[in-house]
């Protein structure tokens, strides 16, 4: 049978035709994946003429570093996740913990590593992060001294980190105690005590630690509420005030880079 | 326009050309205001800060009544050999809150101190001088030993090795009808003189009393 020729189609009615293109769009109408990032950006615009961030975001994000910045120099953002890592397991193994001295404590922990799904998991990243945190800022504070990077005009920098790490071993001081098995137990006797040999204070420190003379179910709840809201509080703002001293003063180049002569004197004694 | 670092200047706020200012006042209205608000700021800040801070640290000044516990007859314990017994010492929180006391009747020949005399037992805490760990009698070397660390006490409770600073700590016995009973804990230094209770790690001998001074917590008999 011979193939007959295809007919042209009939015209379509008008309001079913697509309408000529815009001035502006003659590629054709934006797609869906146009339009939402138009979307995307008419938000961000709307919360920027309003709270003028965008500046801040750059102020924060885009800055000039120096030649020979290298990975070194990520230690300290290693330890800011480490908190934040800290702080997110923390929170979700507060649902579950109880500060009850007289065996909910241990109850409850015993409950989350055996019971709870991924129990074990939230509570070991939590258990191992607190170290890796202290590890972290050791060498954070290595790279720091090495290269020179307290040196004026850093000071004060360096201040804030050495307070951040002195709040970091509270920390992991006072959570080791949250357990309350008898490793933590007796590790939180003898720490007490380390601190209750200062002399004058040092026994009045321990009392307040302890909150009285001997350990009780208060010292468990003050441990708690030291490690839960204290100090993560001071920690947070402590990291702000670090973090806009970075910014504001710029990191420092490597030891081992070479000033660059500038151009003028370079033509000069050319 | 006044001179403002001129050596002299009134305290009348008309002299000093201020417009709007009274006769004989001496600080403006606005100087006024602003310390107002600060203060009232300040006030309002302390009052919760102090109490909350007086609510943390009220604990240290504080102490709890503290009674005797019987702990078994009058025979139960020999006068060469010391018998453990557990005593409560936090009420309310479980095991954390026991601890071990070993007692032994007094002894005249052993306990030939002038300090323990009349005392009808010897009571000797557990708890390390060192920091606190809980040390238990050996009767194969008859030394009380720390696990912790290696403090090693004699059967006095006087320390023969270790970082440990000074004897155990002891507590007071008392014997009521055929019972014997525990009371308050008291520290001891080298020489066994009785102290109000100190935590471990405090030294006794020599300056250590006063470098650490008897708190409020510990409580006196």
């Amino acid at each position: 049978m011979p193939r007959l020729p295809k007919l042209p189609a009939p015209p379509l009615p008008s309001a079913l035709q697509a309408p000529p293109p815009r001035p502006g769009e003659e590629n054709g109408a934006p797609g869906a994946l146009e339009e939402a990032k138009e979307a995307g950006i008419t938000i961000v615009d709307w919360v920027d003429e309003r709270t003028s961030i965008s500046g801040v975001g750059r102020w924060l994000l885009f800055r000039k570093v120096p030649k020979g910045t290298n990975w070194y120099y990520t230690l300290g953002s290693a330890t800011l996740f480490a908190f934040l890592s800290q702080a997110v397991t923390g929170v979700f193994l507060a649902m579950y913990y109880r500060p009850d001295a007289s065996g909910g404590a241990y109850e409850s922990i015993r409950h989350v590593t055996n019971e709870v799904f991924l129990g074990q998991f939230v509570r070991g990243m939590h258990k191992w992060g607190s170290s890796v945190m202290v590890v972290l800022i050791f060498l954070h504070m290595g790279r720091t001294f090495l290269f020179g990077a307290y040196k004026y005009p850093r000071e004060l920098n360096w201040v804030i980190g050495v307070v951040l790490l002195v709040l970091t071993l509270v920390m992991a001081f006072t959570g080791y105690l949250l357990p309350f098995d008898q490793r933590s137990y007796w590790a939180t006797i003898v720490g007490l005590n380390i601190n209750g040999s200062g002399p004058l204070l040092g026994p009045y420190l321990s009392d307040f630690l302890r909150g009285g003379g001997e350990f009780t179910a208060t010292t468990l709840s003050r441990f708690y509420a030291i490690h839960m809201l204290l100090v993560p509080g001071l920690i947070v703002a402590l990291i702000g005030a670090h973090l806009y001293l970075v910014t504001k003063l710029g990191t420092t180049a490597p030891p081992w880079g070479k000033a660059e002569e500038p151009t003028e004197l370079r033509e000069r004694k050319a | 326009m006044p001179d403002k670092h001129a050596k002299y200047r009134s305290k009348y706020t008309a002299d000093r050309l201020i417009p709007g200012a009274f006769d004989g006042e001496t600080i403006t209205r606005r100087r006024f205001m602003t310390g107002t608000a600060h203060t009232a700021g300040a006030v309002a800040a302390g009052a919760f800060t102090l109490p909350a801070l007086a609510f943390s640290i009220g604990p240290v000044f504080k102490s709890d009544p503290h009674s005797w516990e019987t702990v078994g007859s009058v025979g139960a314990f020999p006068n060469d050999n010391y018998v453990p017994v557990i005593v409560t010492l936090a009420p309310g929180i479980g095991e954390a809150g026991k601890t071990t006391v070993y007692i032994r009747k007094f002894n005249p020949v052993l306990d030939t101190d002038r300090y323990d005399r009349g005392t009808p037992y010897i009571a000797i805490s557990t708890r390390c001088a060192h920091l606190g760990c809980p040390v238990r009698w050996v009767d194969a070397a008859k030394n009380f030993i720390c696990p912790c660390h290696g403090g090693v006490y004699d059967l006095l409770g006087r320390r023969v090795g270790g970082p440990p600073v000074r004897p155990l700590d002891r507590f007071y016995t008392r014997v009521v009808g055929e019972q014997v009973q525990v009371g308050l804990r008291f520290s001891v230094n080298s020489e066994l003189r009785r102290f109000s209770p100190r935590d471990p790690a405090e030294p006794l001998d020599g300056i250590g009393q006063y470098l650490y001074p008897s708190r409020p917590t510990e409580q006196k008999p």
